[in-house]
């Protein structure tokens, strides 16, 4: 009779633990999904801020404006072939 | 007292509950298995729609670098503006010229048109807006409002690079050039999920990812952006001086096959997707034949040292500077008297091109064209490339070879005449162009090394005075390259107007790129020597110091022992060989 109120009682523990398991195991997953979704909605950002950089950098790099800046503002000029000399070594 | 009272019977009535409460029981387990079996996916699927919703993921399309590493192609966020016409209508027909005033759109025009979309649930009003402009509208808190982001290409190159990368349309599809030609590897495949959303359409949960995400994939692209850039100037800058009409000028990288510059004029910018004039978005260099004039003899000449029939320094008489075949007459623009083959590159001269081809077997001639990858795709993958036209030898009469000789009555494209420029500065090993950064094309034997070194021997002739290619010299260095002039061909007869050509290659010693300029219909001077030749030095002289190529016709060397000591005592003293260590 003991034994067998034991037997119920550890089967009744053990259901209500792995409802809470359940429980806790959903919440866990809703919170690891939450946070996935952050932080790849935070790489696509800063992904696309890469790549507005990138778009950036190359726009300021244009070789017109680079050669406009060279020439005109800063007087620098291409040397002439009898300028340059080799060096052998 | 004969009240007849009827025999109270339990077991009939009970036996009539139990009958009616079991039916009633089977009722609702056939109800029950209907719902949950017979039925189930319909209204599980009827209780989705409530609040469950498959969402897009957008991807952006992958980067196009030059060899480099420099962005030429980059897709960057924008939101675009969608709305629900049924809902907008029946909760805020009222606000419509509030949401007009601030999409910058006409109120009466965008109720029409709404009211002609009232039934359906999706309309773009306004696309391509920068985010902040986005959310303004967004802000104005409008139901059945809402934005989605979509990728708009940008091109930073704008139309120094446009030809070759083309375009993508409003979709993000590639439309012409590199984007077309790439357009799977480069697009990616957007994903899909699975939300809850809640009755004001926010989403509350993420439940299932059904179909991953796959970002395009960036492309490295065998063109330097810096030799691009100077290829562009120097052919624009051309074109305005000689008043032509359009052009194409083309690099390719020797050892590799790789394309270091494609430009053409005119030009146009990718980034305004405005109405375009097709005649400006043209690969001239890849889609457009031209009849290659004399650049062409480099080939009739290579055929004529493989005869065996020839060699450099046998003589040929080209007295009296025309030649009869046929009844069709051949002339130079002036007679050279007796020259030798070498001479027939030197001075460019038709007659003893002519001459020459005559005495070989049409066959073998074709062949060897042929081989040089004349009349056939290159295989570099562009879209709408041009094969250009090789009539096939047994359609060669004596004419026809003649004049195929120097370069008339065939056509090629600039890309082609680069590719077999660069055969013969890769000694006789013909590599497939390509746009792509390390595509290794295997290569081909189609000459004999000698008989593309001795070529590369007579192109550099051409180069020194006397001859006619002068003003290709690049300083410091030995340029190897043929001059062409031809007669625009328009609907079978020859037009006044002209065709100049220039094919090189750079240092003649040891070639590292080999560059094909074509210019059409300039005015006045039209010679390949004087409008073309310029072109490729002024490109050349860059190029060659941007790929760091050790110069191989310097005049002043300094030995490394006596740096840096003597340097500054030693200014500019020409030493006329080179120093031993």
């Amino acid at each position: 009779m003991i034994a067998r109120a034991a037997v119920l009682l550890s089967l009744l523990l053990a259901t209500i633990g792995s409802a809470l398991a359940v429980v806790n195991a959903r919440q866990q997953s809703r919170l690891e999904f939450t946070e996935l979704n952050r932080l790849a909605n935070e790489r696509d950002e800063l992904d696309i801020e890469f790549g507005r950089l990138q778009l950036e950098q190359a726009t300021w790099a244009d070789n017109n404006r680079i050669e406009q800046i060279a020439r005109a503002g800063l007087g620098l000029v291409t040397p002439a072939a009898s300028d340059s000399v080799v060096i052998r070594r | 007292m004969n009240q007849r009272v009827r025999p109270f019977n339990p077991r009939g009535r009970v036996a009539l509950v139990s009958v009616l409460l079991g039916l009633a029981g089977c009722a609702l387990v056939v109800r029950a298995v209907d719902l949950q079996v017979v039925s189930k996916d319909f209204y599980q699927e009827q209780g989705d729609a409530r609040y469950l919703r498959d969402i897009a993921i957008p991807v952006s399309r992958g980067t196009i670098f030059d060899r480099n590493g420099e962005p030429l192609a980059v897709s960057t966020p924008v939101e675009s503006i969608w709305v629900n016409p049924s809902e907008l209508l029946a909760h805020a027909a009222d606000r419509i010229p509030e949401l007009a005033d601030a999409a910058g759109l006409d109120a009466t025009s965008l109720r029409e048109k709404l009211e002609e979309r009232s039934r359906r649930e999706f309309y773009f009003i306004k696309r391509h807006l920068n985010p902040d402009a986005a959310q303004a509208i967004l802000d104005l808190g409008i139901p059945g409002v809402a934005s989605q982001r979509e990728f708009k290409r940008y091109y930073p190159s704008g139309e120094v690079m446009a030809h070759v990368l083309g375009y993508t349309n409003i979709d993000d599809q590639g439309q012409e050039g590199v984007e077309l030609a790439f357009d799977g590897w480069l697009s990616g495949k957007s994903g899909i999920k699975r939300v809850i959303r809640d009755l004001r359409g926010q989403q509350v949960e993420n439940v299932d990812l059904i179909a991953e995400a796959q970002p395009g994939r960036d492309l490295t692209l065998s063109i330097d952006r810096r030799i691009q850039y100077l290829a562009y100037r120097e052919l624009k800058a051309a074109l305005a001086e000689h008043r032509a009409s359009s052009g194409s000028m083309v690099i390719l990288d020797v050892p590799s096959g790789e394309i270091l510059a494609m430009v053409n004029q005119p030009s146009f910018n990718p980034n305004a997707r405005t109405a375009i004039d097709p005649a400006y978005r043209r690969n001239r260099a890849v889609t457009d034949v031209v009849e290659p004039g004399s650049t062409m003899k480099a080939f009739t000449i290579s055929a004529a040292l493989e005869s065996g029939k020839w060699t450099p320094h046998t003589p040929i008489d080209t007295n009296p500077g025309t030649y009869s075949l046929y009844g069709h007459t051949i002339s130079d623009v002036h007679n050279k008297g007796l020259i030798d083959v070498t001479g027939v590159i030197t001075y460019s001269s038709n007659v003893g091109a002519a001459k020459i081809a005559a005495t070989l077997p049409s066959e073998r001639m074709y062949d060897l064209f042929h081989r040089f990858g004349f009349g056939e795709l290159t295989g570099c993958g562009f879209p709408g490339e041009s094969s250009g036209y090789l009539p096939i030898a047994k359609d060669w009469g004596p004419v026809e070879q003649a004049t195929i000789a120097y370069g008339y009555g065939l056509n090629v494209t600039p890309l082609q005449l680069a590719q077999g420029y660069a055969a013969l500065a890769n000694d006789g090993e013909l590599h497939a162009p390509t746009f792509v950064k390390g595509t290794r094309n295997p290569s081909r034997a189609v000459v004999d090394p000698a008989i593309a070194a001795s070529l590369r021997g007579m192109l550099e002739t051409v180069i020194v005075p006397p001859g006619g290619g002068v003003r290709a010299a690049v300083k410091n260095y030995r340029v190897a390259g043929k001059t062409g002039t031809s007669r625009t061909a328009v609907g079978g007869g020859y037009q006044k107007k002209y065709i100049s050509l220039f094919a090189g290659m750079v240092p003649a010693s040891a070639p590292r790129m080999v560059g094909v300029v074509v210019i059409h219909d300039p005015q006045g001077v039209f010679y390949g020597a004087l409008v073309a030749a310029p072109v490729f030095g002024k490109v050349m002289d860059g190029a060659l110091r941007l790929l760091d190529v050790p110069p191989d016709n310097v005049q002043s060397w300094y030995a490394a022992a006596e740096l840096p000591a003597k340097t500054a005592a030693m200014p500019a003293a020409n030493y006329e060989e080179e120093v031993p260590e």
